[in-house]
């Protein structure tokens, strides 16, 4: 399963400025809300994070060690 | 594309302006669309006009010699940009680019002067907007010059990393900046800035700490 932003439903008021930037067409506004929509693996650019006004679109990291 | 006079009426330039006045403004805006990634402004060229933002957005950036990026502001609609030439008449200060596709309403910088001397509505709020950029852009010469932001970075990094197996707690880089005391904008860098090192590789949705003890080593020279 493919690791997707993840987008608060309570905040997103649809403005669909993160639409507008994902450059993988991986993202739409459906009844309102911004919902993932895209085939392509999202590649954690982060844009749809930079550009939403409100906080509701975040790409959240896991940090891990390297074990050699 | 017509010119949308609602839509002037809610850029801060023109607020409080009666529909008269909005009217001839809208007569001297012209629409410009951009694709995504494409350069509407380049840094060092004369100014010719102000844009503001219809719909998509635009990132307002310096590029280093080394072709580094520190992003000065991300333009929303509503919001101008590349208003300080337009206003001094010097070269555009950074460049601009569009982040999707994006539609423009721009104005020309001699038809803005003729606005600002023939509309002191329009100067005041002009004022307004530059005052409140000013406050946003000394945030972050104050964050760039005095926080060695990239050492608390480094901290939050191993204060949080496990092993593989483990659940731990996923950081965005807003909460990254809300812990160092920055700005958004100054962690990526400080992330890209690791990456460059070898201490850290960004891998999608994860952070991998490649080099434990050179970041350890980061966080006791920068703090």
């Amino acid at each position: 399963m493919f690791e997707s932003p993840v987008i608060d439903l309570r905040k997103c008021d649809g403005c669909g400025l993160c639409v507008s930037v994902c450059h993988l067409d991986g993202l739409k506004v459906v009844s309102g809300v911004v919902t993932i929509v895209g085939s392509t693996e999202c590649d954690w650019c982060a844009d749809c994070e930079l550009v939403c006004p409100i906080g509701a679109i975040t790409c959240p990291f896991e940090v891990v060690i390297l074990e050699r | 594309m017509a010119v949308d006079l609602e839509f002037l009426r809610r850029v801060p330039y023109f607020a409080d302006l009666g529909p008269a006045e909005l009217q001839s403004i809208g007569e001297r805006v012209f629409v410009r669309t951009a694709a995504r990634a494409e350069m509407v402004l380049f840094e060092g060229e004369p100014p010719e006009h102000l844009y503001f933002v219809a719909s998509g957005v635009v990132k307002v950036f310096k590029t280093s010699a080394e072709g580094k990026e520190q992003i000065l502001s991300i333009v929303r609609p509503g919001e101008s940009f590349n208003d300080v030439p337009v206003f001094d008449g010097g070269p555009n200060p950074a460049g601009a680019r569009a982040m999707g596709p994006v539609v423009l309403f721009g104005i020309k910088a001699g038809d803005m002067a003729t606005l600002l001397r023939d509309r002191p509505r329009v100067a005041l709020n002009v004022v307004k907007v530059l005052a409140h950029r000013m406050r946003q852009l000394i945030s972050l010469i104050e964050d760039l010059s005095f926080r060695h932001v990239i050492g608390r970075v480094a901290r939050i990094l191993l204060d949080y990393a496990g092993d593989e197996t483990g659940d731990r707690p996923r950081l965005t880089q807003q909460e990254m900046a809300a812990m160092a005391g920055t700005a958004r904008e100054v962690v990526g860098r400080s992330l890209r800035a690791l990456e460059e090192e070898g201490m850290i590789s960004l891998d999608r949705h994860r952070i991998v700490i490649m080099d434990r003890e050179a970041l350890c080593n980061m966080t006791e020279v920068s703090s």
